[in-house]
């Protein structure tokens, strides 16, 4: 049983873990490599009653991403990180004794195409569970359509929350997980009493924002917002934007800028000489992926609060990072998402064998309560809301495009996707 | 009888009943209801095609902003839906129940005042048609009486297309912004996700794009179907001769307007939901490419070029997802390399004289027989523009 726990994680529920265990003598194959064993304890009729496309060797689960369009730059790292847990899992014989085979489908960028494509996946293909989306508009796009099928998503973005789903499990950060224990630290830390917020002009950011002048002005009392700014997205021209914040002198930015946007914003801020020296600035979109293309020079000394940087220093992130590497090539880097896009299969099997069946009925009634000890990231435990428990962290981006970890609360935070006192 | 053949095959009345038959029992019969549903979503994008032909292919004017008339029309078949879908009980969960729920996202804490006729299903169906029109009206009006036209006519139908979208997504609070209007249920109660009412949505889409088409052939036919044919080719003539071009230029852009506004209401019903990324250029442009692929002359021929382009687009990707964006790419050049009247041009070129050799040897036994024998029957499709189509006789008037 514990063979293989140093290299590649094991989300067995401690119950299960402890049934399993208690099994062993019964069926002493059980969880060896490659030995396909589940099909007489796990007949195709009992752990498929819904017509899901699983035979007695191998389940069909689907991926819908961007792999082409404006998205694809963002989604890319995903679809690689969910594709290596699922080569994962199978070479560690599957789940309940099957396969994983995967049908992938391409999003292209547009949100037509995510509905059309999720209704394909759920109602043609009958796949057990879909892994996909990335902006909330596809998510969006893509809700009405498994609630209606009773399909099941994992989805791997951190996100605004004001949205909780039977039919899906949200694998990245929920609004308030991201930010407000930022903001605390930037107060305590910092000593920052104003903020000035700046963002994309669409759902997440507004959202972010809302909650972060909430928590900034009456919950929290951490000081005042001395401004708060949109662009639009796409937006490369933030001159007007720097000139703002010279006069308003804020102690902290705090940023939610996306996209090529990103870009532009970092870079103009360093030619107008605010830099990570100089200012102090807190961010909710900079991950390793955006750093490629910011540029390590233009973003070191700024902070960045996320739940996962590349640099975490523990056994499962290394392995990770170094399975990750091996496949993709060693310049891959590894942001928030895509460690989040390899919890969803892991997340899954945990929840498929504590359920004992793929219907999705049953494999949703399991997930709450769902633990995983060796994630990269840490232990996180998936809540009743479907989303996940999880560490907070704060790392500063540093001139070679890798981020420090400055700060992890110590405490896992408790997700919140419709905060009292902040609406 | 023989008048009535001729008027058969002048009229075009043949191509549109093969195309009926096909839609309405070929499909429905071969399909299941996921890809039924699809062809419904597809032949949405077809009642653009064929505004697309009265616009560009039969009066001359190329709007690369159609997606604006298929989207508003749509938003507001959206916004009515989206009223009935967040009633109080439903929207509990919210800081104000009964209003959208991007609104309460949005900090709004009540329904903005133009959105309350949208309550009411007869006035939300009236503002499908009427608003994308009287849009179309005052864009169009302000540029033909000042003889704005061709290019620069094509490039300020883009502008208002990327205006719009700017628009859209920047009052996030009032449309839902990038997202969209997501998440409709139902139609005065009536749960428009399921299959049966798939299956009647098609069907009633299905009706209307056949009633179109027959309308705009109808226009085709008439003195004004020649008035517009006439004002593409030498439109100082027409002008000289009495006639207030800009208005018939205005006719064509509103009709095909509210062409695409059915469209894109019947689009938001059996997808069940609208956002900005139709309104757009690429959008707009796709649109234009479909009407290029079926025969821009070509009422039928523009339908066959949606469901073509589109089939083609969803089996390329789920067959290639890595490569898809390449092979619909080969197919757009091959098509205008091919040929470039499109697939009514393949046909006027290539199947119509291969079914006139065949006929030929016979043709004293064919006048007996009733016109049955070839499928689509002929002439209806593209006229090329030398040789004027239809109604020629009207121009003596």
């Amino acid at each position: 049983m514990a063979d293989n726990k140093d290299t590649i994680p094991a989300p067995l529920t401690s119950e299960q873990r402890r049934k399993v265990l208690l099994g062993m003598a019964a069926a002493p194959a059980l969880m060896v490599p490659g030995v396909s064993f589940g099909n007489a304890q796990f007949p195709t009729a009992k752990v498929n009653t819904t017509k899901l496309a699983v035979t007695d060797t191998e389940v069909i689960v689907g991926q819908l991403h961007s792999a082409t369009g404006t998205m694809a730059i963002s989604e890319t790292g995903s679809i690689q990180a969910e594709q290596l847990a699922i080569d994962q899992i199978n070479a560690m014989g599957g789940i309940l004794g099957r396969k994983i085979k995967v049908i992938k489908e391409d999003g292209a960028s547009d949100w037509p195409t995510f509905a059309e494509k999720s209704k394909k996946l759920l109602v043609n293909d009958k796949v057990a569970c879909v892994f996909g989306c990335w902006t909330s508009a596809s998510r969006k796009a893509v809700l009405p359509v498994f609630e209606k099928e009773n399909g099941l998503l994992y989805y791997p973005t951190f996100y605004e929350g004001l949205e909780q789903s039977k039919n899906v499990i949200y694998t990245g950060q929920e609004a308030t997980q991201q930010i407000i224990w930022g903001l605390d630290w930037a107060s305590k830390e910092k000593k920052a009493k104003t903020y000035f917020l700046i963002g994309s002009d669409y759902i997440w950011p507004r959202t972010s924002m809302k909650i972060a002048r909430k928590h900034i002005e009456s919950v929290g009392k951490l000081g005042s917002v001395v401004g708060e700014e949109y662009y639009p997205l796409g937006h490369t021209n933030f001159n007007s934007l720097i000139n703002k914040i010279k006069v308003a002198k804020p102690d902290c930015i705090f940023a939610a800028v996306v996209g090529g946007s990103n870009v532009a914003f970092y870079k103009q801020l360093k030619a107008a000489g605010i830099t990570g020296a100089k200012q102090f600035l807190l961010t909710l979109s900079v991950t390793e992926d955006e750093m490629l293309g910011v540029g390590g020079e233009n973003f070191a000394g700024f902070y960045s609060s996320m739940k996962y940087f590349q640099s975490l220093d523990n056994a499962n992130n290394k392995a990770f990072v170094e399975a990750f590497k091996k496949a993709y090539g060693p310049k891959s880097v590894i942001g928030d998402v895509t460690q989040a896009g390899y919890l969803g299969p892991w997340l899954w099997k945990a929840a498929v064998e504590k359920a004992g069946s793929f219907d999705v009925d049953k494999v949703v009634a399991a997930s709450p309560g769902i633990e995983l000890k060796t994630a990269p990231e840490g232990y996180v435990k998936l809540h009743e809301n479907h989303h996940l428990w999880s560490k907070a962290r704060i790392a500063q981006g540093q001139p070679d495009g890798t981020f420090k970890v400055v700060a992890e609360s110590a405490e896992l935070i408790e997700p919140n996707p419709f905060p009292k006192g902040y609406q | 009888m023989d008048a009535f053949k001729s008027w058969i095959a002048r009229s075009g009345t043949g191509s549109i009943l093969l195309l009926a038959l096909l839609i309405v029992v070929v499909f429905p019969l071969t399909m299941d209801i996921f890809r039924l549903n699809l062809v419904g979503k597809y032949l949405t994008y077809a009642f653009v095609a064929v505004g697309l032909v009265m616009l560009w292919g039969y009066g001359g004017i190329l709007s690369l902003g159609q997606g604006v008339f298929f989207g508003l029309g749509g938003y507001m078949m959206a916004m009515f839906l989206k009223l009935e879908a967040s009633d109080p009980e439903a929207t509990k969960i919210q800081s104000t129940p009964g209003i959208p729920d991007f609104m309460d996202w949005n900090q709004l804490t009540e329904l903005p005042l133009w959105w309350e006729p949208f309550r009411h299903l007869p006035l939300a169906l009236i503002a499908v048609v009427a608003v994308p029109m009287v849009l179309a009206f005052i864009i169009s009006f302000a540029m033909f009486k000042r003889r704005v036209g061709g290019v620069y006519f094509a490039i300020i139908t883009q502008a208002v297309a990327l205006i719009l979208t700017v628009l859209i997504i920047g009052q996030q609070g009032y449309t839902g912004g990038v997202n969209g209007i997501t998440d409709l249920r139902t139609l005065l109660g009536w749960d428009i996700r399921s299959d049966s009412a798939k299956y009647v949505l098609y069907f009633v889409n299905a009706g209307l794009l056949i009633g179109v088409i027959a309308l705009c052939r109808w226009i085709q036919m008439s003195k004004l179907g020649t008035l517009l044919l006439a004002m593409r080719d030498k439109e100082d003539r027409v002008r000289f001769s009495g006639y207030d071009v800009a208005m018939f230029k205005v006719f064509a852009f509103v009709l095909a307007a509210g062409i695409s506004a059915i469209g894109g209401a019947m689009f938001t019903l059996q997808v069940g939901f609208m956002s900005p990324s139709f309104v757009g250029i690429v959008p707009s442009i796709e649109m234009v490419i479909f009407a290029a692929v079926g025969g821009r002359m070509s009422l039928v021929g523009a339908v066959y070029g949606a469901l073509l382009v589109n089939f083609g687009k969803t089996y390329f990707s789920e067959s290639a997802p890595d490569l898809w964006l390449f092979l619909m790419a080969a197919l757009f050049i091959g098509v205008v390399l091919a040929f470039p009247n499109g697939l009514a041009g393949l046909y006027e070129s290539h199947v119509k004289p291969w079914f006139a050799r065949r006929k030929a040897p016979k043709a004293a036994p064919a006048a007996v027989e009733p016109p049955a024998a070839p499928p689509p029957s002929p002439s209806q499709k593209s006229a090329p523009p030398a040789a004027l189509p239809g109604g020629v006789q009207g121009q003596s008037a």
